[in-house]
């Protein structure tokens, strides 16, 4: 076994990756707030309105960022609940379970500041065309996701049939960002652009960008604790859990761990 | 790769790429469908459906937007810059409404006139100052080409 394929047993294995998330997590969430109050305040004081919506559009300092969130999570947790199908990776499902809900969070985020922009812009809170449409399927799927989860007992039954679900939704992701260019849609086409020149000005693009920054470290920062606490659930009996919650048996929650590991 | 693992991978891989062709030839099946609105050229033509509600998609005419005193109502002409459709709307119209932009309105036709029960106002993914709108407007007239419309 090569020194790489070392390094990824052991990454894999939970009680490393829950040493290791405990010491990122404080980091993603530190630099997310950082960037984030450097991407607020260069969006919604620095940036200059723009020439035909003014201000209204300073909306998209959070809208699009979300947006692009949604759709990135939702691929984030479909990959590892493909590897947590083909290879059963106790990590893999439940770090697809954890970055469901944060997933379902931007989406959310994403319709609302979209609807409460909607309306003085385009004259609407909602209309059905595509883009619209299927940010709403994509939000549905999500929950279809948690709610399975949490339908059935078994931690790990639950974490594969689920993951199945994500999978198969996978195929909504792609719709969602060209949906756009597919169909007539109300909603405008992308502003940001991977290649080829984007259509925005750089005093109004670096806030943007550094909103999309602020929001991964986010979304790593709760997937990561979420993890956490996943793993203690599914490694409930075993050793290393118990050597954690003796650790620090003084707190209230220490009890109901052990109680647990015993079902 | 163990044989287990090896067969996990060919079945799930299977089920995506079944999944992925199911959603293509839905798409593929909803593009005719899914035509969420119709130019003042295609209305001309007759493909909108007659009698019934359907979305119309133009730019504002530009001098073509007469208020009325005493209402709500508004009437202007949409145009695609080959046929030009009147339409008349009471009530409250989106921020970005005015002269060349582009609008979607929802109603039907009365006669030859389209009578909207709702007017959005469709944006474009531009985003810029209204200073560098200003410069390109400047610019543009200055290397006027001829046949564009600036819409």
């Amino acid at each position: 076994m090569n020194i790489l394929t070392l390094w990824f047993h052991k990454l894999g294995s939970p009680p490393t990756f829950y040493r290791i998330a405990g010491w990122l997590m404080p980091w993603c969430y530190g630099l997310a707030l950082v960037t984030g109050v450097a991407g607020l305040y260069g969006g919604l004081v620095q940036a200059p309105a723009d020439y035909q919506q003014g201000d209204a559009y300073r909306i998209i300092f959070i809208h699009v960022p979300s947006a692009w969130m949604g759709l990135f999570g939702y691929f984030f947790m479909a990959a590892n609940a493909f590897v947590a199908l083909v290879w059963r990776i106790k990590l893999s499902e439940v770090l697809a379970m954890a970055s469901a809900p944060a997933g379902a969070s931007f989406t959310f985020i994403t319709l609302v500041t979209g609807s409460l922009w909607g309306k003085p812009m385009w004259g609407t809170w909602w209309t059905w065309d595509a883009r619209l449409t299927s940010e709403l399927v994509l939000l549905f799927l999500y929950l279809g996701v948690i709610g399975l989860y949490h339908a059935i007992e078994d931690r790990r039954q639950a974490a594969r049939a689920a993951g199945f679900l994500a999978l198969v939704g996978v195929v909504n992701v792609p719709i969602v960002h060209f949906s756009v260019n597919w169909w007539n849609t109300l909603h405008q086409g992308s502003t940001v652009r991977l290649f080829g020149p984007s259509s925005i000005v750089p005093s109004m693009l670096w806030p943007l960008l550094l909103m999309a920054i602020a929001t991964h470290l986010w979304f790593f920062g709760t997937v990561l604790a979420r993890t956490r606490t996943g793993l203690l659930e599914v490694d409930g009996g075993k050793d290393w859990v118990r050597r954690i919650v003796l650790a620090d048996d003084a707190g209230p929650s220490a009890p109901a761990a052990s109680e647990r590991s015993h079902v | 790769m163990t044989p287990t693992r090896k067969r996990r991978l060919i079945v799930v891989s299977l089920v995506l790429v079944a999944v992925a062709i199911a959603a293509g030839l839905t798409a593929l099946a909803l593009q005719q469908n899914m035509t969420y609105l119709y130019s003042p050229s295609e209305v001309d033509a007759g493909h909108a459906p007659e009698g019934a509600r359907f979305r119309l998609g133009g730019v504002v005419l530009e001098d073509s937007i007469a208020r009325s005193t005493d209402s709500l109502k508004v009437d202007f002409v949409v145009t695609d810059r080959f046929h030009q459709m009147p339409v008349e709307y009471t009530g409250i119209l989106p921020d970005l409404f005015r002269e060349g932009q582009s609008i979607v309105a929802t109603g039907a036709m009365q006669g030859d006139r389209f009578v909207a029960t709702e007017v959005l106002a469709k944006h474009d993914e531009t985003y810029m100052p209204k200073e560098v709108a200003d410069a390109i407007d400047k610019a543009k007239d200055a290397h006027r080409v001829p046949g564009d419309t600036g819409g």
